[in-house]
């Protein structure tokens, strides 16, 4: 089985309002100068056949409209 | 007529979508979500509540449940078909309804009566270059005038309307708005105030606010009830009101 890690994220230009609420209770934390927080998904998986997997994110993991994915080997 | 009303595990809206199908006309059956066969219905409503535990996505799992497979089907055919709320964002999910619904900008869950404005030819009153004003095609906007003001409670996390902009002049272009959240009442950051949307034939119809609960005059309004109504009159069941 090939293990895989699958990061998914909101596409450039959404609004990301779990990234808007993290980004601004950070400087109450004394965590200054952070900004452009984004929140995504992140799926790991073990497939017998990797050749599929884009095909699984773009029918369930991912919505291709409102997110980005990207497959990574493990 | 026979209406469907789809069950998923974690649905929670069902029985109240019975209730309002059955006063609209006709009689109303549930339909198990691992059912392939419809049984006959002529319309079906696809209902809220938290399919599958929203897992994922809100409506991404719900998707390919098999009563799904039979919804698309008669959606093609050209029956009525109503997803509210959680049954919305199912019916984007499986692509027979344009967009998408995204976390709400604020974050909060918001549950209160909102003033919603159904589109159409008319309602000259609502101008301006973003909103051109064309006509909705939805069978469930029979018997509703264009600008008209219905008032329908809405109760959701994840109701942020969004599609691309060139899919939302698109959807303009076609007549595929079929309602828009007043003035005041996108409290969920829904792009062009869009609260529901048809697809191209429009007989299928998503809307997040619930009409099912404003079918009693107990509860404060009964404006949800003329959706209801719409699709009955367009399956020649009665006359809209």
């Amino acid at each position: 089985m090939a293990k895989a890690r699958v990061l998914i994220r909101p596409k450039e230009g959404i609004l990301d309002p779990q990234g808007k609420a993290v980004e601004r209770a950070l400087p109450a934390l004394g965590f200054e100068g952070i900004e452009h927080v984004r929140v995504g998904r992140m799926v790991e998986l073990e497939a017998e056949d990797t050749e599929r997997l884009g095909e699984l994110c773009e029918k369930l993991l991912a919505n291709p409209l409102i997110e980005d994915y990207e497959i990574q080997p493990l | 007529m026979i209406w469907g009303v789809l069950q998923f595990p974690g649905s929670c809206d069902e029985r109240d979508a019975l209730h309002a199908c059955e006063l609209a006309a006709g009689e109303a059956r549930l339909i198990w979500h691992e059912s392939r066969d419809l049984d006959g219905v002529d319309a079906v409503v696809v209902p809220g509540g938290f399919s599958y535990g929203d897992y994922l996505r809100a409506g991404a799992v719900a998707r390919f449940a098999p009563a799904m497979e039979a919804v698309a089907e008669m959606a093609a055919g050209g029956a009525p078909v109503l997803g509210i709320c959680n049954g919305f964002q199912v019916l984007c999910e499986a692509g027979l309804l344009p967009g998408a619904l995204l976390r709400n900008a604020e974050l909060r869950f918001r549950c209160h009566q909102v003033e919603l404005i159904a589109e159409g030819a008319s309602s000259a009153e609502l101008g301006g270059p973003e909103h051109p004003q064309l006509s909705s095609r939805s069978a469930f906007l029979a018997g509703i005038k264009p600008g008209e003001r219905l008032s329908i409670p809405a109760k959701h996390g994840e109701g942020r309307y969004y599609a691309p902009d060139e899919m939302l002049d698109q959807l303009e272009a076609n007549g595929q708005i079929a309602f828009r959240y007043a003035d005041g009442h996108n409290s969920n950051g829904s792009q062009r105030d869009i609260a529901g949307v048809t697809n191209d034939a429009g007989n299928v119809l998503g809307l997040m606010p619930h009409p099912e609960h404003a079918v009693d005059p107990l509860t404060g309004s009964t404006d949800g009830l003329r959706l209801f109504r719409g699709a009955a009159a367009a399956v020649g069941e009665a006359a809209p009101a």
